[in-house]
């Protein structure tokens, strides 16, 4: 519908900061999910009469339970560091889109109903009452942040706006505002297994699809299985992985690995989804329960690995929640949890990315690659957020980073990095990402990727690049569904294990 | 004991029991409030020790800030750095006999003073000539500018302009500390310093001045990156754990 509209800005020369256009993106949110979808993962279907007094209640709670929220509600100076930071800005010119405006749509309301000051001197320091119009304006702005922490890198008390922004979803979620998208999403994850509701014999279905095109493809027996209990390795990657462009290539790339190293794999109907959006919505209870899915498909499984797929946010949540949620990792006490740590393997990471597991092969000379496979191919690499700024992989704080790029080096001959304000800690979100990834918001999607298509443009340009490789199943369809309207071909995106699967050799 | 010296008396212990008071109130809410989730701004160290390395850049050198915008930067780092030295001067006035690096510091302070008058006005420029920042400035974040400008213009005034009795303002604050109150000099200037000093104070704990103990406790710069290696639990978190 609005997509016909959609057009995307004019790239800029220089990279100058846009001037601010107030109320641009005002009217941009996301479709509100129905009571259905809002009561089947435990929020009121509708808005709560209680409205004001129930979100202030849960605003106390959140202050009470993140040190996050508390201390990024008092600590933020207002010194700018971070107003020219966010993709959304530079898309949009949108003031609210500046993350300390973002952020103060609800700094406002802590500083009227939490502070002495805010309460003596409302107008003085910017405290503001919590009214109906300051809600949708909070539905609207805290769907137009995609949690991708740029903004946290810069600044000096390392205020976090994707903290902000989840607290925010979470007091619209108690009130009975929730997004359709996210929300029906974690509800189909309960329900089916996956966000994308495949069930498991349309899975079945697809990984045999798949064993015969490789078959037809390679010569080669290539193996996709799923729920093979005593396999070695449990994959655990996004649904997208199993039938959209260009991701199933990374998936075809993941199985190619496997086989090569002869290492036993399964994939889990139960477990069929690594995303979890639980974070998206800031709901920890959700965050959890989702990730106990797949301590219990690897306990049913009796597998030794469990092993993440191409996916920005679920690594994140892997490496950094999974320990914390559900004791997948070391130190938990609870009886599924020991269970678990005494079924995994502790000579692995556990989890562990695809990315350290394909390149500690690499460098164990256990796999052999023919890089002029890739010859037509001059790629380069768009580090997802939640990679870069949320998690790491292997020994050192850099190696996330690195590890992709080895793995890349290691099967292209051609291979160029986009300018460095753009990449590894700096990269720019997608423009998709924390759960913005939905048609009715194409407008602030194709806007926000602004910043990634110049840096692009710019190596298109300098060096013939055709290729960006990326590792996250929500960068590649956001990216597949913008690239077009700056001009560019959708399939010039695809992931790393596409790569290697061009070039891998198979016995 | 004059009105004059009696108020500013009762103002001081007032402001610096409100001050240290409300510090000690925020900065036990911080210690409080758990952080449930591993949420360092990655790359992030791995060690306790990379910690201390990540925090000490950024509350020596603003390293974050550096890496946002050089001229935020530049002011914000001129004026904190001149404030701490304008600070250590000060301690002439509250130590007998005055600590020999005190006393060397003595003439760099003048120009710790000139440089956070250089500092602020700078910062307070930005509020007005970048359309972003004057989006985001409240009437508080010209007043908190206002405020340390007149403090340290006060401050220099008397050095400079209108000498003030050093000596008695010494016997004063040492006479608080003793707790056995002095009479404080007659001079309006330095009424007008140590109101607004005392006002500092006072508004220090309510504000977002906050940002000082804040950084500490910022769970993106102070938290090991080491989730896969050790569980990290809230109490509040860990109750879940027993339900399925």
């Amino acid at each position: 519908m609005a997509a016909a509209e959609v057009k995307a800005p004019s790239l800029r020369e220089f990279g100058e900061i846009p001037a601010l256009s107030a109320g641009a993106m005002g009217s941009s949110k996301p479709y509100i999910a129905n009571d259905k979808i809002q009561q089947a993962i435990g929020f009121p279907g509708e808005l709560r009469q209680d409205w004001k007094e129930h979100a202030l209640g849960k605003m106390g709670e959140l202050l009470g339970k993140y040190r996050s929220l508390q201390v990024f509600m008092d600590a933020c100076v207002h010194c700018g560091a971070c107003t020219d930071k966010c993709h959304y800005f530079l898309g949009t010119g949108d003031p609210l889109n500046m993350p300390v405006a973002r952020q103060e749509l609800m700094r406002g309301v802590y500083r009227r109903y939490f502070t002495v000051a805010g309460r003596l001197f409302p107008r003085l320091v910017g405290a503001r009452e919590l009214t109906r119009e300051l809600i949708d304006q909070w539905y609207s702005y805290y769907h137009q942040c995609s949690e991708c922490r740029r903004c946290s890198v810069f600044c000096p008390y390392g205020i976090d706006t994707a903290e902000v922004t989840m607290a925010g979803r979470e007091i619209l979620d108690s009130i009975g505002i929730g997004q359709k998208y996210s929300n029906e999403i974690i509800g189909k994850v309960h329900r089916i297994g996956n966000n994308l509701g495949l069930p498991g014999p349309a899975l079945a279905d697809t990984l045999l699809g798949l064993e015969e095109d490789v078959k037809e493809e390679t010569g080669v027996d290539v193996r996709y299985p799923l729920d093979e209990a005593g396999a070695e390795v449990l994959l655990v990657t996004p649904s997208a992985d199993f039938f959209a462009e260009p991701h199933v290539e990374s998936l075809i790339g993941y199985g190619k690995v496997f086989h090569a190293a002869g290492i036993r794999w399964t994939l889990s109907s139960k477990a069929s989804e690594a995303g979890n959006f639980g974070m998206f919505i800031g709901n920890f209870e959700q965050l959890r329960l989702i990730a106990l899915r797949i301590r219990e498909a690897a306990i049913e499984l009796g597998v030794k690995r469990i092993v993440v797929g191409e996916c920005g946010h679920a690594w994140r949540v892997a490496y950094s929640f999974w320990n914390t949620l559900v004791g997948i990792g070391a130190g938990a006490k609870d009886p599924y949890a020991i269970q678990l740590q005494s079924q995994l393997d502790p000579n692995f990471r556990q989890p562990m990315h695809i990315c350290e597991l394909t390149w500690d092969l690499i460098r164990r000379g256990a796999l052999k690659f023919d890089r002029e496979k890739n010859d037509h191919r001059i790629v380069t690499f768009h580090d997802s957020c939640n990679v870069a700024r949320g998690a790491a992989m292997g020994d050192t704080p850099q190696d996330a980073f690195e590890i992709p790029r080895n793995v890349i080096r290691a099967v292209v001959n051609h291979y160029v990095e986009m300018a460095p304000g753009t990449t590894r800690e700096r990269t720019y979100c997608c423009g998709g990402g924390g759960g913005l990834l939905t048609d009715e918001l194409l407008e602030l999607r194709v806007k926000g990727a602004l910043p990634r298509m110049e840096a692009l443009r710019e190596r298109v340009n300098s060096h013939g690049v055709n290729f960006m490789a990326t590792i996250c199943a929500i960068c590649k369809a956001q990216f597949t569904k913008v690239l077009p309207y700056y001009g560019f071909d959708m399939r010039l995106v695809g992931g790393v294990h596409q790569l290697v699967s061009a070039a891998i050799r198979l016995k | 004991m004059t009105v004059a010296s009696i108020t500013f008396s009762v103002l001081f212990y007032l402001a610096f029991a409100v001050c240290a008071g409300g510090l000690v109130v925020a900065v036990a809410r911080y210690a409080r409030v758990p952080a449930p989730l591993k949420i360092p701004t990655t790359p992030a160290p791995a060690t306790r020790i990379g910690v201390i390395a990540r925090m000490a850049r950024e509350v020596f050198f603003f390293e974050s800030l550096f890496k946002a915008n050089l001229w935020i930067w530049f002011f914000g780092w001129i004026f904190h750095f001149a404030l701490l030295v304008v600070l250590l001067r000060h301690l002439r006035y509250f130590t007998q006999p005055v600590w020999s690096w005190v006393v060397m510091l003595q003439p760099i302070g003048i120009l710790g003073a000139l440089a956070m008058v250089a500092g602020l006005t700078g910062l307070w420029a930005r509020r007005f000539l970048v359309e972003r920042i004057r989006y985001i400035s409240t009437p508080s974040d010209h007043l908190m500018l206002v405020l340390l400008l007149l403090i340290a213009l006060s401050g220099l005034a008397m050095k400079f302009v209108v000498h003030t009795d050093v000596v008695g303002v010494k016997a004063f604050f040492l006479g608080l500390l003793r707790l056995e109150p002095q009479p404080l000099p007659a001079d309006p200037l330095l009424f007008v310093h140590l109101s607004l000093v005392a006002g500092l104070m006072l508004v220090f704990p309510f504000s977002k001045l906050l940002h000082a103990p804040g950084v500490f406790f910022s769970p993106t710069r102070n938290q090991v990156n080491n989730p896969r290696e050790a569980r990290h639990q809230a109490a509040w978190a860990a109750a879940l754990d027993g339900k399925r």
